[in-house]
């Protein structure tokens, strides 16, 4: 009974610390980062993470902030861990909530609705909640420019290409390797509907969380199978692993395909020239060969204050240039409705939701083939244009090749207002009209 | 000085058995229960009282409960995650089906579930003890969890596999989902965390409580004066199971408001055994101060640095918690290998003779 004194304590301790945090001068965009530079996914975030702050830096070094107003973020580390996201977005929402992307499908389930309640919009770029592309039932939550849903068809869209038509998908076998849980989960059932529809079968290879790098054992039955693509739906330290793996049994890498968290720098370089003709779906373009990096070089790298330099131009880091472009164009918008002063998380959610960043646009940021254009709508937040890139690792460098895959938007968006209306029901939300 | 027994008479058996045999002791307990039921709320902010106060209260409820199987009955287990794992699975089952059932009944029926899964999987302790033990209760762990993750039965067939926790009220108040109010949450857990101690305590001090004592013991002479290890056994593992199943539906309806598997997985099993070593074996209190001591210090460790001011890089902050948490871990383990619970103890004792010790 007596542990109350200790959490009073450390109650009080916490509580201090709240309130000693340094108030902001009035006329900042407040933004909160819930990274992860430690634990299994460091690898992975490190790089995101960096993307996120150095645009950030760059927009508030080349064009002195949003239309003026300065961009301020602050960081909490989560270490990919739910119940540390969730602490930390309580801890930042009331002073840096604007917009949360957690780059994390478990945080951002359990943000959801928190955020939803707070009024503050998350922006789950290509993962997070699939339903969540009905703008109608989720209000707050954008996941564009695709969701998981709609990268599985295009992944089947691309094998189908590469075999000559979608008539020869029949009676194809494919491996599936995917991380046990919810994120890797989540494309099993198109899987599944696709399977149907175009007469082809799958074998599933769970890949646990606790064991990622032990996949022994997965890829000796591959090895007996023989299917005739593998796909993967991997992050952290599964993929360097399973792309070993693959080589070691020389399975022909050009057949295998990796979803855009399985295909980063970090996760072919252990295998090297061994992963040469590995394949992956991307939503954006690799290395640095566009307009902005000229930008981030003068006013972000020359001046040291690049956060970390050496995963410049990796795709992750891209990731999360991109990530934090769409959020700054969408403060940009809101602001051109609500005038330019720091906006809060419902004025941003405005701005996601009336964003159409167009070829034009792109072309101004410097980020032409860095990032499709795209459109969001009010009942629609998965964006007006879901599907992949598809690169391709020559041993030392991704290369994008081939044109964009379009989702089957016929298949998923059906099936995400279903999911949709089951989530409204269960909580008891009625759907906002979007007409 | 102040805290002594000196003109404490106690007159009846009633009065020499209370929990809280020594006046001043009472009257603090009481004390700090009315600090947190009233004054807490009111002075406290959300972040307090949500992200702080109501998980540690319900890790707290889960650390009682592996401590009635560790610390009293000397069952040792690491399907800790996996009974709370039933208890959130469950608990979303039994309230969508259900959907104009109290909460209550609803927390309660989720405990009940987990309490059988903990006696199935308490029948190899009847054969097994001590580390083999803890293997066959590993395997409840990746079990459950595999069984909750594949079965799409256990979320209503949903496509994600993490469902969302219902909004639900006790007495008008809504106490889960993301719409309640973090005051009403923190109240529904710190009552139900205050019957449940209340109720392990007695527990622990009744015939019952005495029985896994002696099992824990020796459980040869624990036998032989005629305790029945069978039901001994088995009641640890399902009272033990109903606690950690009730801190499981907490948590998902209460706290992260998802059916989250990853919640639950093998790591929570170890946060709570670690809690339960570092907090104290066999203490009602060592439960409280172990899940404090465990869930608030790496914050705490995190935030302290912005606290005076300093400016470090989140990483760096990071490595440092993790290095003087792993510290401090090692370092109460070497000082006081039987946990917080008896530095209090042995605070309390000196406390007794302050100023004049002999």
């Amino acid at each position: 009974m007596k542990k109350f004194v200790t959490s009073a304590l450390a109650a009080t301790l916490v509580a201090g610390s709240v309130l000693a945090t340094p108030v902001m001068a009035a006329g900042t965009q407040n933004i909160p980062l819930l990274v992860y530079r430690t634990g299994p996914y460091a690898a992975n975030g490190i790089a995101i993470f960096a993307g996120m702050i150095d645009y950030f830096k760059l927009v508030n070094n080349r064009d002195g902030g949003i239309n003026g107003v300065k961009i301020k973020y602050t960081e909490c580390e989560t270490g990919y861990k739910t119940d540390r996201g969730v602490e930390c977005y309580d801890r930042t929402k009331d002073e840096y909530g604007s917009i949360y992307s957690p780059v994390s499908t478990g945080i951002t389930y359990a943000i959801i609705d928190k955020a939803t309640h707070d009024k503050i919009p998350v922006f789950s770029m290509g993962y997070g909640r699939t339903s969540a592309a009905d703008g109608r039932v989720f209000p707050y939550i954008f996941n564009f420019p695709s969701t998981y849903w709609s990268q599985a068809t295009a992944i089947i869209r691309y094998i189908a290409k590469d075999l000559g038509g979608m008539d020869k998908l029949k009676g194809k076998n494919f491996a599936f390797i995917y991380l046990d849980h919810p994120y890797g989960k989540e494309p099993i059932p198109f899987l599944d509907i696709m399977a149907k529809k175009f007469g082809f079968t799958y074998d599933k290879y769970p890949v646990p969380t606790t064991s990622m790098t032990e996949q022994k054992s997965i890829w000796l039955q591959i090895r007996r199978t023989k299917p005739d693509y593998a796909i993967m739906w991997g992050w952290g330290a599964m993929n360097p692993t399973a792309i070993k793996e693959a080589a070691s049994i020389h399975f022909p890498m050009d057949h295998f395909i990796g979803n855009w968290w399985s295909g980063s720098e970090v996760d072919v370089k252990a295998a090297g020239m061994l992963a040469k003709g590995y394949k992956s779906a991307a939503m954006h373009g690799t290395g640095k060969n566009y307009p902005v990096y000229t930008d981030l070089k003068k006013y972000v790298y020359d001046t040291k204050q690049a956060d970390n330099l050496a995963s410049a131009g990796d795709v992750l880091y891209n990731r999360g240039l991109v990530n934090s472009a769409y959020v700054v164009e969408a403060i940009r918008t809101a602001m051109k409705k609500f005038g330019n002063k720091p906006m809060t998380g419902e004025q941003i959610r405005w701005g996601m939701e009336n964003l159409d960043v167009t070829a034009a646009r792109i072309k101004e940021l410097g980020m032409t083939g860095l990032t499709p254009p795209v459109k969001v709508s009010c009942a629609n937040h998965e964006g007006n244009n879901p599907g992949i890139f598809v690169q391709q690792w020559d041993g030392t460098k991704w290369h994008m090749i081939g044109d964009f895959i379009p989702a089957m938007s016929d298949i998923v968006r059906p099936i995400v207002e279903q999911e949709a209306a089951k989530y409204a029901k269960e909580k008891g939300i009625t759907p906002r009209s979007c007409s | 000085m102040f805290y002594r027994e000196a003109g404490d008479f106690k007159t009846t058996y009633k009065a020499d058995q209370a929990i809280f045999p020594i006046a001043l002791d009472r009257w603090f307990v009481v004390t700090v229960v009315l600090v947190f039921l009233v004054v807490v709320p009111l002075l406290a902010s959300n972040y307090m009282l949500e992200s702080i106060l109501t998980p540690v209260l319900i890790l707290s409820i889960a650390a009682i409960g592996l401590n009635i199987l560790t610390g009293y009955a000397g069952q040792l287990s690491l399907g800790t995650g996996g009974f709370m794992a039933t208890g959130a699975y469950m608990a979303y089952k039994i309230s969508t089906a259900f959907p104009g059932l109290n909460i209550v009944f609803v927390l309660i029926a989720a405990g009940l579930c987990a309490a059988l899964v903990g006696i199935a999987f308490g029948v190899p302790s009847l054969r097994i003890k001590g580390f083999y033990l803890a293997v066959t209760t590993l395997a409840a762990q990746f079990f459950l969890l595999w069984l909750f993750t594949r079965v799409p039965w256990f979320v209503n067939n949903s496509i994600s596999g993490v469902p969302t926790a219902p909004p639900r009220k006790v007495f008008g108040f809504l106490v889960s989902s993301a719409d309640s109010d973090p005051i009403d949450r923190y109240l529904f857990v710190f009552i139900i965390t205050v019957v449940l101690a209340l109720v392990a305590k007695n527990l622990a001090r009744s015939r019952i409580g005495r029985m896994w004592m002696a099992i824990r013991d020796m459980d040869i002479a624990a036998e032989i004066i005629g305790i029945r290890p069978l039901t001994s056994k088995l009641t640890a593992f399902a009272i033990s199971s109903f606690y950690c199943g009730i801190a499981g539906a907490l948590w998902s309806f209460a706290y992260i408001n998802t059916v989250e598997p990853t919640a639950f997985d093998i790591n929570r099993s170890f946060e709570i055994l670690f809690m339960v070593i570092i907090g104290g074996l066999g203490s009602i209190l060592g439960s409280f101060l172990g899940a404090a001591f465990i869930f608030l210090f790496p914050i705490l460790l995190n935030v302290m640095p912005g606290w005076f001011g300093l400016e470090i890089s989140v990483t760096l902050v990071t490595q440092v918690e993790l290095m003087v948490f792993g510290g401090m871990m090692i370092f109460f383990l070497i000082v006081e290998p039987h946990g917080l619970a008896r530095l209090w103890s042995i605070g309390k004792e000196k406390l007794r003779l302050w100023p004049f010790p002999h």
